[in-house]
């Protein structure tokens, strides 16, 4: 990969960062608001989100659109036949979640924001990573 | 003139801009947005043990999306740093009761200081937030094959329907741990 390559992600990945924060998205807060169906803010950032999204995609696919290197754009289907490993594993996923208030994303823009508390969270779900390679095929998928 | 970068923004300004990211990425290289994957990736790249689902090449498939990340952690700076907004999040007056009742008092900030310094690790709720937290994110996120960002935003913005389910699972997860677990863990 090339410099301005890097250069590109890394713009879009401060973006995202400085999104995350100036929405409140990274607060344990707003994580405790939501699961609580307190307020709107949570549900409406990632309901846009997902309009956007939704429009952009089938944008890009209706068109045939290719990126920048002139590649055609291709999104891989997930299998939807596994709904065991998406309950079982979203749910998982949900509890801690709901439990640290914060998902990756968040993890890393709040360790940017200062908190290097957060490093300990991050290597905890790197060892929670590790331990679902180990376990993969003994888990029911 | 710069008082927007320190306050916070709405959410119908922010949610269309995080959506933004996922035509963003494909524009830029084909890319999926997908945040989790780059835990899969830093255990490819040292990979104790060789296990079968951490050997691949992890250069050539994660690259840009740790580059990515290295870019949030800059924008979680830029945003909660150098622009931190000094006022508290302005939450709903109920969840505030329910978090004060379940005995956090600090509400300033991004994260409470109760669970969230590096004095908390000494407590057990504390311990329990921080480890098994972090450790149920990055397991679950895997099991479930991706994350908020994999399968909330990417996923749906594809209209696939195992996101959708595994969404339904990050709920199901989340509302249990919210309502019946955390007032336990906390006190």
């Amino acid at each position: 990969m090339k410099f301005t390559e890097y250069l590109k992600y890394l713009v879009i990945g401060t973006l995202f960062g400085f999104i995350l924060v100036k929405s409140e998205v990274v607060s344990w807060f707003r994580i405790q608001e939501m699961f609580r169906f307190d307020s709107i803010h949570m549900y409406g950032i990632i309901g846009l989100a997902i309009i956007v999204g939704i429009i952009s995609v089938q944008i890009i696919k209706r068109k045939n659109m290719k990126d920048m290197h002139g590649n055609p754009i291709t999104i891989p289907p997930k299998d939807a036949s596994q709904v065991t490993r998406y309950i079982v594993g979203g749910s998982i996923f949900g509890f801690g979640w709901a439990l640290l208030g914060a998902c990756p994303g968040p993890m890393f823009a709040l360790l940017g924001s200062g908190l290097t508390i957060m490093l300990v969270p991050i290597a905890a779900a790197l060892v929670g990573t590790y331990t679902y390679g180990l376990l993969r095929d003994k888990l029911p998928h | 003139m710069f008082d927007f970068l320190y306050q916070p923004w709405p959410w119908y300004l922010a949610g269309p801009i995080i959506g933004l990211t996922v035509p963003l990425l494909l524009l830029a290289g084909g890319k999926m947005f997908g945040v989790s994957a780059n835990l899969r990736h830093a255990c490819a790249a040292c990979n104790f043990g060789n296990v079968e689902f951490f050997n691949y090449d992890w250069k050539s498939a994660g690259k840009w999306n740790l580059t990515f990340l290295v870019g949030s952690v800059l924008g979680g700076f830029l945003g909660g740093y150098v622009f931190a907004n000094p006022e508290p999040i302005q939450l709903a007056s109920s969840t505030i009761a329910d978090i004060q009742a379940m005995g956090i008092q600090d509400l300033n900030g991004l994260v409470p200081d109760d669970l969230f310094t590096w004095g908390a690790l000494g407590s057990g709720a504390g311990l329990i937030v921080l480890i098994v937290g972090g450790f149920l994110v990055g397991f679950g996120a895997r099991y479930a094959g991706g994350c908020t960002s994999g399968h909330a935003i990417s996923g749906l913005s594809d209209l696939q329907l195992a996101s959708l389910i595994a969404v339904i699972g990050f709920f199901i997860g989340g509302l249990i741990m919210t309502h019946f677990l955390y007032p336990i863990i906390l006190s």
